[in-house]
């Protein structure tokens, strides 16, 4: 029965620590994806600046409250646009840079089809 | 015939992109913020300056009045610039200046107004910066003119001759 006490307490504490670190993985992958816009080619995460520092103080606390990674960015784009972001979300004005890449896919793969595969025929 | 559109069409294709990417190259890497936005001021609660109370945002913004919410640090040389420039503005009539100490130590801040002279209506204290994002500004000093509850235009940096002029005049 001690044992069983023991085994619990270990259980418990091992699972608190197993949260905080989940915790701690999403607040260093949402500081990873934001740029520090007072020192050029930082992320927030490497950044020491006071914005940075705030930012991460910001990103913790609404995590604390529960806003999800969505919502934080969401957040974050509300107060300094799109630019914040590394990873720009998909919407009317990020249209041709996501779909640039897959449209010169298919063209290179369409020229290289002409050029092999239909001439070899 | 066929052919030859059709590398024409590549060609055209190719040229469109090189022309849109070397325009990108020129375009600044530097972050430019939106300084003309007519956004909702923000609502928060922050601690008084000179006070261990707090105050909610929608207790310091009346309906149809002017307000100037300028961010300032005593550690901060540019707003040592700036600061006759509040000065003048607060002796117009129809707007209230309200400052934002950001991340200051409150004895250093007390000795700067008292060296300069204070031009705030209400002082409201921001430890960890936290509200000052809330206003979407990155830095000291930034400023905010703001009427109706809302932001009528937003100067990052000292304000200067020109910016206090045509503050003026947004005012009148």
């Amino acid at each position: 029965m001690r044992y069983l006490k023991y085994f619990i307490i270990i259980i418990i504490l091992f699972n608190f620590t197993l949260l905080n670190a989940q915790d701690k993985n999403l607040e260093s992958k949402i500081t990873k994806n934001l740029r520090c816009l007072i020192c050029q080619g930082q992320s927030i995460y490497d950044s020491d600046s006071e914005f940075a520092i705030s930012v991460k103080l910001l990103v913790k606390k609404k995590l604390n409250e529960d806003f999800s990674e969505k919502e934080i960015y969401s957040f974050l784009r509300d107060k300094y646009g799109e630019w914040i972001l590394y990873d720009p979300q998909f919407n009317k004005n990020t249209y041709f840079l996501w779909l640039l890449p897959i449209l010169m896919f298919l063209i290179g793969g369409a020229i290289i089809f002409k050029t092999f595969i239909i001439k070899k025929n | 015939m066929k052919i030859r559109i059709y590398h024409v069409m590549i060609i055209i294709f190719f040229l469109t992109l090189f022309f849109i990417f070397y325009k990108g190259l020129k375009n600044s890497n530097i972050y430019t913020p939106n300084l003309s936005i007519k956004k909702d001021i923000p609502i928060f609660e922050a601690k008084l300056f000179d006070s261990d109370n707090f105050i909610s945002s929608q207790k310091i913004f009346e309906e149809n009045k002017f307000y100037i919410m300028n961010i300032w640090a005593s550690w901060c040389a540019p707003c040592r610039v700036e600061h006759p420039f509040l000065l003048e503005l607060n002796n117009q009539k129809n707007i209230e200046i309200i400052g934002i100490n950001y991340k200051d130590k409150i004895e250093n801040a007390k000795k700067f107004l008292k060296e300069f002279k204070s031009p705030y209506e209400l002082i409201i204290s921001d430890k960890d910066g936290l509200i000052s994002i809330e206003w979407g500004a990155y830095g000291v000093p930034e400023t905010f003119l703001i009427h109706n509850g809302k932001i009528l235009k937003k100067y990052v940096g000292p304000l200067n001759i020109n910016s206090l002029s045509e503050i003026k005049r947004l005012i009148k």
